[in-house]
């Protein structure tokens, strides 16, 4: 294998790109399935690319390794959180080591810039976490799926259920920045009632106090906000400590498993919307999460479940396709299928290659061994399709 | 804006303001004393955050874990001074920041190999979890209320320090003219040292004390160390004095702008223009305070060095 590598990199200093292709092909159905999985595994957001990997690893250990009964190899590629380094080392995944596949990817930024060089490139690009709205809408690209959600239903979600819970008076703070103001648009795309005020903070803000002020003498009837990382566990624990935990705390990617071990006790009780939680009862989740706690001993966050589901996707689609790689239209057509059971119960791909799928209220809970877990408390959004699926025509490949 | 709610902010501002003050009196006696600049000062914040964070985990006390994360944080920083900073003193600045930017790097990188890139969390203690209710629904946490006491006797202590004590007099000298006091006799590279070390621990203090307000994870200090940049600017470079005003006018403009900006706008431009345009100006502010101080005192409010 590794002979054959060196001898295709001289080939390809010699004689060119194009005399390498030919003997790739003839040995492409003996070669294994190379997949490369982007997350982010360096800097602060490192704990959500961790979460990633693992899911997808674990998924990849269900299946012993093999992807639709081929054997399967997984390049791990660290983005950094950089989108030129990301960029550069994708590019270097597809062109230098081959990768039939890209997977993963946690933040909205960094798939933005692989995108073109992944999908131009004729590669499945399959997003486990970011979700964009534009890619899911008029940006929307037959060489790309999202086994996620777009960015905006998780705020939409809580939105409705404010709106189902019947708070009258709602103030929303979130982040000074793209993903934080759309945030704030989801929320209100559900919400009839009054927003009491909006509060932006600059990204890098650590300290509370002053907007938590600002919140106690607003009395509203709840907060919505989307502080994701370390920004949602300064939050969770000064709102707890400032004496607020009475106002109802509705959030999206502020409260889940990867920052959960942080916040503690303080986000008992604390509200977010999500697609999953580890308490789904299926007998498909009941085993991810028995299995990841055994593994990796830590209670995973939808970005693991999302990328488990992800490995079991491009099972089902590579075993209807025979194995077969190179025809991109079937290739894409046993992905669309969605031929797999999901950790979510309800899971299909629409028209955008966004899922079709249930949107949840979950609420953080302590367990009875000391652990942090969201847990659902009732369904929001049944088998939804994303709002912008109606602006997306979907080019054929 | 009711009174209360402008007295519990300013109380805010003075809180942001104190542990300021604790990570700029380091930096402004190292960079004063020493000429030297040290972009890593914000990662022996971090380190004493983590110190704090272990040793609360195996001890189960955050009393003994700020007793251990001290010395702790000062045989870090006297450590990173023997390893690194002392090949750097006759270097240019240039050279100085660059290696100490790789020190960042690397310690940034070091603690998340170590403890993992989640957030860790240090549990506030016992005797101070409760809260002071000032205001209708909001209870003003009793901890908040013990950093800003603790900060201000700190404060007293390195006053003392420098005014009054022998040692303090020669880091007085130093930063006024520090070849001179070589000249004397005066062994300044120990002087440095102990210098050094001192406010490595004054950083690992704000971060033992931080701890249990903020999340302890990798890159916590890089966001404060630009803080702490304006505050010694502002100061003047060297002066304990001016750190300490600098600190507190820092802390108060950041934590005033924040939560009146938003309104101050709302009189002259439509509610969602306000909460962009506040929102933005607010984080101007301290800056915009900057250039105004330095426009008429260039040298900061307090000037040392002899010029």
């Amino acid at each position: 294998m590794t002979m054959r590598i060196e001898l295709g990199r001289r080939a390809a200093l010699g004689l060119g790109a194009s005399a390498l292709a030919m003997p790739l092909v003839a040995r492409a159905q003996a070669a294994p399935v190379k997949v490369g999985l982007v997350a982010v595994l360096t800097g602060p957001q490192a704990s959500l690319g961790t979460h990633l990997r693992d899911g997808f690893m674990l998924g990849m250990r269900h299946l012993e390794n093999r992807l639709g009964g081929r054997g399967a190899e997984v390049l791990v590629i660290d983005d950094e959180l950089r989108p030129d380094a990301a960029v550069t080392k994708v590019r270097a995944a597809i062109e230098r080591d081959r990768c039939d596949v890209i997977v993963g990817v946690v933040f909205s930024n960094i798939l933005a810039a692989i995108m073109r060089p992944v999908t131009e490139a004729q590669t499945f690009l399959i997003s486990t976490n970011a979700g964009p709205s534009p890619f899911a809408g008029r940006g929307c690209n037959p060489f790309f799926f999202a086994t996620s959600y777009v960015n905006d239903q998780n705020h939409a979600v809580m939105g409705q259920a404010a709106q189902d819970a019947g708070y009258r008076r709602v103030m929303i703070m979130t982040p000074n920045y793209q993903a934080g103001r759309d945030a704030a648009a989801g929320f209100k795309s559900r919400y009839r009632g009054e927003v009491v005020d909006e509060i932006y903070t600059p990204l890098t803000q650590l300290d509370f106090s002053a907007e938590l002020a600002r919140i106690a003498a607003a009395r509203p009837d709840a907060l919505f906000t989307f502080m994701p990382g370390g920004l949602g566990v300064n939050l969770v624990r000064q709102y707890r400590q400032a004496g607020l935990g009475n106002i109802p705390f509705l959030s999206a990617f502020t409260v889940d498993e990867a920052v959960l071990p942080a916040q503690g006790d303080a986000a008992v009780g604390f509200f977010t919307g999500t697609t999953w939680t580890p308490t789904l009862p299926n007998e498909q989740n009941a085993r991810f999460v028995r299995d990841f706690e055994g593994q990796f001993n830590y209670v995973p966050a939808s970005y693991a479940a999302h990328a488990y589901d992800s490995a079991f996707l491009l099972d089902s689609a590579i075993r209807r396709t025979g194995g077969n790689m190179a025809d991109k239209g079937a290739l894409r057509a046993a992905i669309k299928a969605a031929d797999f059971r999901s950790v979510r119960g309800n899971f299909a791909f629409g028209a955008n290659h966004f899922p079709v799928q249930d949107f949840w209220l979950a609420k953080v809970a302590k367990r009875a061994d000391g652990k942090f877990q969201t847990e659902h408390e009732r369904k929001v959004f049944d088998n939804v399709t994303d709002p912008f699926a109606a602006e997306c025509r979907m080019p054929a490949g | 804006m009711s009174t209360t709610l402008l007295l519990v902010q300013g109380l805010n501002g003075l809180q942001l303001g104190i542990l300021l003050f604790l990570i700029a009196a380091g930096l402004t006696l190292v960079f004063g004393v020493m000429d030297f600049i040290n972009l890593a000062h914000g990662v022996q914040y971090m380190v004493g955050a983590y110190f704090a964070a272990f040793f609360a985990a195996q001890t189960g006390s955050f009393w003994l874990a700020l007793l251990l994360a001290l010395p702790a944080a000062l045989l870090f920083g006297l450590l990173l001074e023997f390893l690194v900073f002392r090949h750097l003193y006759d270097r240019d600045h240039m050279a100085q920041v660059l290696a100490t930017f790789g020190v960042i790097l690397v310690l940034n990188q070091g603690v998340k190999m170590v403890f993992g890139a989640a957030p860790l969390q240090v549990p506030l203690p016992d005797a101070l979890t409760g809260g002071i209710r000032v205001m209708e629904g909001l209870l003003y946490p009793t901890y908040r209320l013990a950093i800003i006491a603790g900060g201000l006797a700190t404060a007293g202590l390195l006053w003392w320090l420098v005014e009054r004590t022998k040692v303090g007099m020669l880091v007085r000298a130093g930063a006024t003219n520090a070849p001179m006091v070589a000249a004397l006799g005066v062994d300044i590279r120990r002087l440095f040292m102990v210098v050094f070390g001192f406010g490595a621990m004054l950083a690992g203090f704000a971060g033992v004390l931080a701890a249990p307000i903020l999340s302890v994870e990798p890159g916590m200090g890089d966001n404060l160390l630009i803080l702490a940049f304006v505050v010694i600017v502002i100061g003047g470079i060297g002066s304990i004095r001016g750190a300490f005003l600098a600190a507190l006018l820092v802390g108060l403009v950041e934590t005033l702008g924040r939560s009146l900006m938003p309104d101050l706008m709302r009189l002259f431009l439509s509610p969602s223009e306000a909460r962009q345009v506040g929102a933005a100006l607010s984080s101007m502010l301290i800056y915009i305070a900057m250039a105004a101080i330095l426009a008429f005192r260039p040298a900061g409010l307090f000037p040392v060095r002899a010029s």
